[in-house]
């Protein structure tokens, strides 16, 4: 068994990423209260990405994961959004 | 005979897997944004009418269940057994909570006739019907998901119980928990996207 298995994460350190996330969700349905205009769906979506980091690095364990694993997860997400932006480019200049 | 046992591997295909689940998803959250830019004013008198309290409730219901799960495997890591069942009880009881949720959320938009093919839903304006087509498919295939990780979970804690799935071999524990992950993940973007829209 070489490089397998990663260390077991602290409960400490599991929880404090809880708790952040619980701080961003009570951001985003705060910001939603605001009126600014297309901000807000920029502000969501920056935040639900900050909250999809913490899930991905901590909890699913990327952060100590061997780079591989991240380059793949960066080719997905550049995959999908080669998708939207090119379709973008046709319906926003129809 | 020994077994010859490649963890990594393991979780790398897991991984496979779960980027083509984003990008299934991926698809959807397309035709949101694509249909959010032509009908904006519709789309956010659709959101309007989702419950935003039963909505911030299975955010957190689904957002605790991940830590219980990250934890359950921590615990089994350090050979707490008996701590990482009790755990997976709690993210098993989380998944249940949230479908129940979702079913009286499903069950009262029914009950006003806004359902695909609905008598009310028919006489709404056209982005309206794609931001209610839209909502029922998206949070219809994420409760699939639910489903499937609950049952991924339970299958898992049995395997836990008879010692199949240890602090030696958690593969089963890890790659069900990266599966619940992600049913959180898209959780977390179709949240504000449907839930909190002005």
């Amino acid at each position: 068994m070489n490089q397998t298995t990663h260390g077991a994460l602290s409960f400490r350190c599991l929880t404090t990423v809880w708790i952040l996330l619980l701080v961003l969700t009570g951001i985003t349905v705060g910001v939603s209260h605001l009126d600014l205009g297309a901000i807000n769906i920029w502000a969501a979506l920056g935040i639900a990405t900050l909250k999809a980091s913490l899930v991905v690095f901590y909890f699913m364990h990327l952060k100590h994961e061997p780079r591989l694993l991240v380059i793949c997860l960066f080719i997905a997400l550049l995959t999908l959004a080669a998708f939207i932006g090119l379709t973008f480019l046709d319906v926003l200049y129809r | 005979m020994t077994t010859q046992r490649d963890a990594f591997g393991a979780r790398l295909g897991m991984w496979l897997f779960l980027f083509s689940e984003l990008l299934l998803f991926g698809g959807l959250f397309l035709l949101y944004a694509v249909y959010l830019a032509r009908y904006p004013s519709e789309f956010a008198a659709g959101g309007q009418q989702l419950d935003t309290l039963l909505g911030t409730g299975n955010t957190l219901l689904l957002i605790t269940s991940s830590l219980t799960v990250a934890l359950a495997l921590s615990a089994l890591q350090q050979g707490r057994r008996q701590l990482c069942q009790m755990l997976l009880c709690a993210t098993i009881l989380a998944s249940l909570l949230f479908l129940t949720i979702k079913g009286i959320e499903w069950q009262a938009k029914f009950g006003h006739g806004l359902f695909p093919g609905g008598a009310e839903l028919e006489t709404l304006p056209a982005g309206q019907q794609i931001f209610f087509s839209l909502y029922f498919v998206t949070t219809g295939l994420h409760g699939l998901h639910v489903l499937i990780g609950a049952a991924l979970l339970l299958w898992t804690l049995g395997l836990t119980r008879k010692g199949l799935v240890s602090a030696e071999n958690p593969v089963m524990l890890e790659n069900s928990a990266l599966y619940w992950h992600l049913v959180d993940l898209i959780w977390i973007f179709i949240f504000p996207l449907y839930y909190l829209l002005l």
